[in-house]
């Protein structure tokens, strides 16, 4: 069952595709999401609040996806926070990039509710098993 | 250009409009470009950097069109040309560039990722990174037309 309190960071750099997926979760039923707009803001979100999950694009300036999902899984604190990436990027060798970087879950753009909403399953509930 | 790279910008531009922007986009015959002036209010442009190829993508919409595509995406009435809808076009021109860099993957052309340029207002020039020739497919949707251009130099 997805966990409807997991406090939820969403980073792109975007306003539109923040806005979209802050929609599709507040209609889920989550409650507790904030916004960050690149990788550097969203290290700073990490460091100041406990998540339970991290949405994020690979594609931004000042610090990337990729850099932002290495940094997190470097980081006693912030390793086990699951991290979905949401992103344009679906070249074989990004996605293969990312698993090896420790990415819990990718989602190609465009897509819609119903594969998002999946994937937060699938998420929570690899995290309860 | 060859002609062959078309397609995947084609199928990308569909893909993303119809799942995100709840329009049904329906291309119409290609033609080459002459000069700079854009068709549309807005464009999203982007970059194309390879070993095999470069050049640069551009989608540019009617205002009608786009207003629609943004209003669906974020499920509210939008109409402000300058905020909302150029974030929108950016993204939407990264989907369309992604998905179809995926594509071109599978036949042999791999391209870097870039971040997109929006510009807006009637008759604006749109400049492509390669003096090469510009292919223009003009779609049609029920809220109103927008095109695809795409310039690629290949060393194939």
């Amino acid at each position: 069952m997805p966990d409807l309190n997991a406090r939820i960071l969403v980073v792109d750099d975007f306003s539109t595709m923040r806005r979209i997926v802050k929609g599709i979760l507040k209609r889920l039923g989550y409650r507790e999401i904030d916004e960050a707009e690149d990788g550097q803001m969203a290290l700073k979100r990490l460091k100041e609040t406990r998540y339970q999950l991290i949405i994020c694009d690979w594609n931004m300036p000042v610090m990337t996806g990729l850099d932002l999902l290495k940094a997190v899984r470097s980081d006693e604190e912030l390793k086990g926070i699951p991290f979905l990436m949401v992103t344009a990027e679906a070249k074989k060798e990004n996605i293969l990039e990312a698993i090896q970087a420790g990415v819990s879950n990718y989602i190609v753009k465009p897509f819609t509710e119903e594969v998002l909403s999946k994937k937060l399953e699938d998420i929570f509930k690899s995290r309860a098993a | 250009m060859n002609v062959e790279f078309i397609n995947p910008f084609i199928n990308a531009t569909v893909n993303v409009l119809s799942t995100m922007g709840g329009v049904s986009p329906r291309p119409q015959k290609p033609h080459l470009k002459n000069g700079s002036r854009s068709y549309g209010e807005v464009t999203g442009i982007i970059g194309l950097a390879g070993k095999e190829a470069k050049g640069s993508f551009a989608v540019s919409f009617s205002k009608s069109c786009i207003v629609k595509v943004v209003s669906n995406m974020l499920g509210e009435e939008v109409e402000d040309l300058e905020g909302d809808i150029m974030d929108a076009v950016g993204e939407i021109t990264n989907m369309i560039s992604g998905g179809a860099r995926a594509e071109l993957e599978n036949k042999g052309y791999s391209f870097e990722m870039a971040i997109p340029s929006i510009i807006s207002g009637k008759d604006h020039k749109i400049v492509h990174i390669t003096d090469f020739p510009i292919i223009v497919v003009p779609f049609e949707t029920d809220h109103g037309p927008f095109v695809v251009e795409a310039c690629l130099k290949t060393g194939k």
